[in-house]
């Protein structure tokens, strides 16, 4: 079995692999960095750091252009990011958005 | 003899369900025999077996989903009638439905409060002998569709879905009699629909009853129409030039107010040509703050592998934003706190009208 294992990985390489997408919340201070998690540590850590630092990027460009906004919600087809800013960075919420689980309330953004 | 149809029901929820064949099966004239299934699987069994002649089914399902569902059936079963249900007002999951083939896409709310027209539909769909008509319009424009429906004389209402804008076209023995788009009625609405170059049609039942707005023969309306947008393609003309851009601004500036928006601001995406903002001052910043916010949200996505980006909203106590791309440009539309309604359906409406 090994074997065969070994000629199948060698001519196809390896299957790709499925990332999970993440859940939870995360806390980060004004450079981005993040204070608290509570997204599943197997979650690539520095992907949410980048996730952190262009939600603290985002308000400071609104900031720069005359808008502060206290929140933010980036939708994506199956994710949804909302950020609300804290007075020393931002507390970031994830959802995945499955066909099972309720769309948030559209009437607010 | 009267043959007597088999309907099918598909939806995981088992109230729904019973509601449905109770509506179904006192109000349809022809008295169908109605059939359930709570699972696409389920559903495909009683499709083998059986003599179905219609299929309604849910969108939202757990496992195999309403618009797998229907691609499955679409291929599988080419001659059975289809009628994809929703209980969220998505244009996008109504696109998809008749990208798929469905026959009609009804919203389940819709349906309780409109049950009458619903069942004409039904009626309709359940009668239309297999013999006659052809089903599935590709590469054809408006116009043609328009020409075929008053060429055989029928009596329809055409609605007619581009995106998040919805138009309307009441055709009575073959003569347009009324038509209806975005607050615009009679000729004004029918020029303005033409200018549409895709977009989803159905046909809903005859409203004899509409009344009358445009009274000029079908064949004239479509010339004139033909003249105008080849006058404006080909004119160098700078006056007329200007006019048209002032028509368009007007129209852009008309939009935003009806809709109670406070500004908007277009920007390129590949940084080439000009922004364009209604109902600001602060061009600049907010064509900077556009530009970044769609990068860093393209960015994010595209490490997340999250999906496509559907918008980018915020808020403070004076304003909502909400940030969406179309095509090749990046719009920031700018709503008052208290705007009420989907502001992201609202704010769709709005880019998608830009242009047209």
């Amino acid at each position: 079995m090994g074997f065969i294992k070994n000629i199948f990985n060698r001519w196809f390489g390896h299957a790709p692999t499925v990332r999970e997408l993440p859940s939870g919340s995360v806390t980060v201070d004004l450079e981005g960095s993040i204070v608290t998690s509570t997204v599943s540590s197997s979650f690539p850590q520095s992907i949410l750091r980048q996730v952190g630092q262009d939600v603290v990027a985002l308000f400071r460009e609104a900031r720069a252009a005359q808008m502060p906004l206290a929140e933010v919600s980036l939708q994506f087809g199956s994710l949804l990011i909302t950020a609300r800013e804290l007075r020393g960075g931002a507390v970031i919420f994830l959802f995945p958005q499955t066909a099972l689980m309720p769309r948030p309330n559209e009437n607010r953004l | 003899m009267h043959t007597r149809y088999k309907i099918l029901l598909l939806d995981d929820d088992a109230d729904w369900l019973s509601l449905c064949c109770e509506l179904l099966g006192n109000s349809l004239p022809s008295k169908p025999e109605i059939l359930t299934a709570n699972t696409a699987r389920r559903a495909l069994t009683l499709l083998e077996t059986e003599q179905i002649r219609l299929l309604i089914c849910d969108l939202r399902m757990p496992r195999i989903d309403g618009l797998q569902m229907l691609a499955i059936v679409r291929r599988r079963f080419p001659e059975l009638r289809t009628i994809a249900l929703s209980g969220l007002e998505d244009e996008e999951f109504r696109s998809r439905a008749y990208a798929l083939g469905v026959d009609l896409f009804w919203l389940k709310g819709e349906m309780q409060r409109n049950s009458k027209l619903f069942v004409e539909c039904l009626e309709s769909l359940l009668g239309r002998d297999t013999g006659a008509g052809f089903r599935g319009i590709q590469s054809k424009s408006l116009m043609d569709i328009i020409q075929m429906e008053c060429l055989s004389r029928s009596s329809t209402v055409l609605r007619i879905t581009r995106g998040p804008l919805i138009a309307k076209l009441w055709v009575q023995e073959g003569e347009l009699i009324d038509a209806e788009t975005d607050g615009a009625r009679g000729e004004p609405a029918f020029q303005r629909l033409l200018a549409w170059r895709t977009g989803t049609f159905e046909n809903l039942p005859a409203e004899p009853n509409r009344s009358r707005t445009i009274f000029k023969p079908i064949n004239a309306l479509l010339l004139e129409s033909a003249q105008s947008m080849d006058e404006e393609a080909t004119s160098g003309d700078p006056e007329k030039l200007e006019s048209t851009n002032h028509r368009k601004t007007i129209w852009k500036l008309s939009q935003l107010t009806r809709e109670g928006a406070d500004f908007i601001v277009a920007v390129p995406t590949d940084g080439k040509g000009e922004p364009e903002a209604l109902g600001t001052q602060s061009v600049s910043s907010l064509t900077h703050l556009t530009q970044k916010a769609n990068e860093l949200a393209l960015r994010l996505g595209e490490r997340l592998e999250a999906g496509p980006l559907l918008h980018v909203a915020g808020q403070n106590v004076e304003r909502q934003v909400l940030m969406l791309a179309r095509g090749d440009r990046a719009f920031l539309v700018g709503w008052p706190t208290d705007a009420s309604g989907n502001l992201a359906e609202k704010s769709r409406k709005l880019v998608a009208s830009w242009d047209s």
